[in-house]
């Protein structure tokens, strides 16, 4: 989201960036009468609490507890015979709630039909992978990726991460650059917990110049030999060639105190 | 070993060379380097393409084996991700010694692009490496010089090789060790 920025006296600004900034949003139609969808959510029924067009897709908001019954009748009174998505989106931060979503495919009407639901933190969904092996997976996934236990589940384990992994990377909440048991998962597991004094904290820093590392960088004006034991800043002498290297040494070299 | 060879001439046509131990035994290393077929990701591209006829490094006396055992290069062609860190090092630690490890490409350097929770920010984390390779990816005529680097380095190596002495890490408390 774009900062705010007050938008009074905004006539008297020489420049005003957030001028043709419309928020973006996907714009919501009603269900055609007559139509394919209207048909579909005429057979779902009650279960869907809320139904739209978007961008040419049906979008059916039902509770948590119906999604296997509304998936099933999606799949065998109205052809949605592909099931090619199924994940989550954390909302924990706003709402205290995931939003799941399943994304069904009819090939022969060409198709397609969103199922979403609101799931509060903590809570189980039942698993649609009797309907649609193709869930299986994906539900290993988003109980993977945001903790989000599925019930019914045929083999619920960790799919990305490896199975001692702690945490899910998917929540808001998930440092990017991983958490404490992230960063020391490699050297907890090949060398033990005493190794990581010897190896040291990841470098996270692109840009980083170890000082003491002669080996990988030449510091210039304080040159020592390959591999050197780093011992103070001490600024040494170099023999300069007369025709290939130039001497810019403090000394000689003037440097200006303001821009000319 | 040319300036060792002695003129046959004059020595009634004995074939003699004279040399070190060292020296042959480097020789002998350097020009039969064994790399593991060990792709992680698109920098194996290149390194299959530095296998190939185009670049050839047969030519090189460098083929790629399929058991560590049998291997004494690693390529560390890409990015690794912790998950599967521990079998990268449990192939080093199956490769019999001498064994040196190439470094390919920006990930397997550093973490490359790649900085986040789930990528090893670096593989001399977990294995010791003798030469880094930059580039993303790296040309298979890098990936060539790097070998050639690597066969220069050898060369210089004493044959007794009571290794392990690859490379200091310093930490951040300023302590040196040594990563086996």
């Amino acid at each position: 989201m774009r900062k705010y920025v007050p938008k009074d006296n905004v006539q008297k600004k020489a420049y005003y960036t957030d001028r043709f900034h419309v928020v973006p949003r996907v714009p919501r139609e009603k269900v055609e009468e007559g139509s394919h969808f209207a048909q579909v959510v005429k057979t779902v029924g009650a279960d869907a609490q809320e139904s739209y067009i978007e961008i040419g897709q049906l979008v059916l908001h039902i509770k948590p507890e119906d999604n296997f019954k509304v998936i099933k009748i999606l799949k065998e009174q109205c052809g949605y015979t592909q099931c090619s998505e199924q994940s989550a989106v954390d909302y924990l931060a706003k709402d205290n709630e995931f939003e799941l979503f399943w994304q069904l495919l009819n090939v022969n009407e060409a198709k397609r039909v969103r199922v979403v639901c609101r799931l509060k933190k903590g809570l189980a969904i039942e698993s649609i992978v009797p309907l649609f092996n193709s869930a299986n997976f994906a539900e290993r996934e988003m109980f993977d990726m945001f903790g989000i236990k599925v019930n019914n589940h045929p083999f619920l384990k960790r799919i990305l991460m490896p199975d001692d992994w702690e945490g899910h990377p998917l929540l808001k909440t998930y440092p990017l650059h991983g958490d404490e048991f992230a960063s020391w998962y490699e050297v907890d597991k090949i060398f033990g917990k005493e190794y990581r004094d010897i190896i040291g904290p990841e470098n996270r820093d692109p840009a980083k110049i170890d000082i003491e590392d002669t080996k990988r960088f030449s510091r210039v004006g304080y040159e020592v030999p390959f591999g050197a034991e780093y011992n103070g800043d001490q600024e040494k002498e170099i023999e300069y060639s007369e025709t290939l290297l130039v001497n810019y040494n403090k000394k000689t070299s003037k440097t200006l105190d303001e821009r000319r | 070993m040319a300036q060792h060879q002695v003129n046959y001439a004059s020595t009634a046509g004995l074939p003699i060379a004279l040399t070190s131990v060292d020296k042959l035994v480097n020789w002998g290393r350097s020009n039969s380097l064994w790399p593991l077929t060990y792709g992680l990701a698109c920098c194996a591209i290149e390194m299959m393409a530095s296998g190939a006829s185009r670049y050839d490094f047969d030519r090189m006396g460098t083929i790629f084996r399929a058991s560590p055992r049998q291997a004494d290069v690693m390529i560390l062609a890409g990015t690794l991700s912790k998950k599967h860190s521990e079998f990268a090092r449990r192939l080093y630690d199956q490769m019999t010694e001498p064994k040196w490890v190439i470094s390919m490409g920006s990930c397997a350097n550093t973490g490359g692009m790649f900085n986040t929770y789930a990528t090893v920010q670096g593989v001399d984390r977990i294995i010791p490496v003798d030469i880094y390779l930059p580039g993303c990816a790296p040309r298979p005529e890098t990936l060539q010089y790097a070998l050639m680097m690597l066969q220069k380095k050898i060369r210089k190596e004493s044959a007794n090789m009571k290794k392990n002495t690859k490379q200091d890490l310093t930490t951040q408390t300023g302590k040196r060790a040594r990563l086996i």
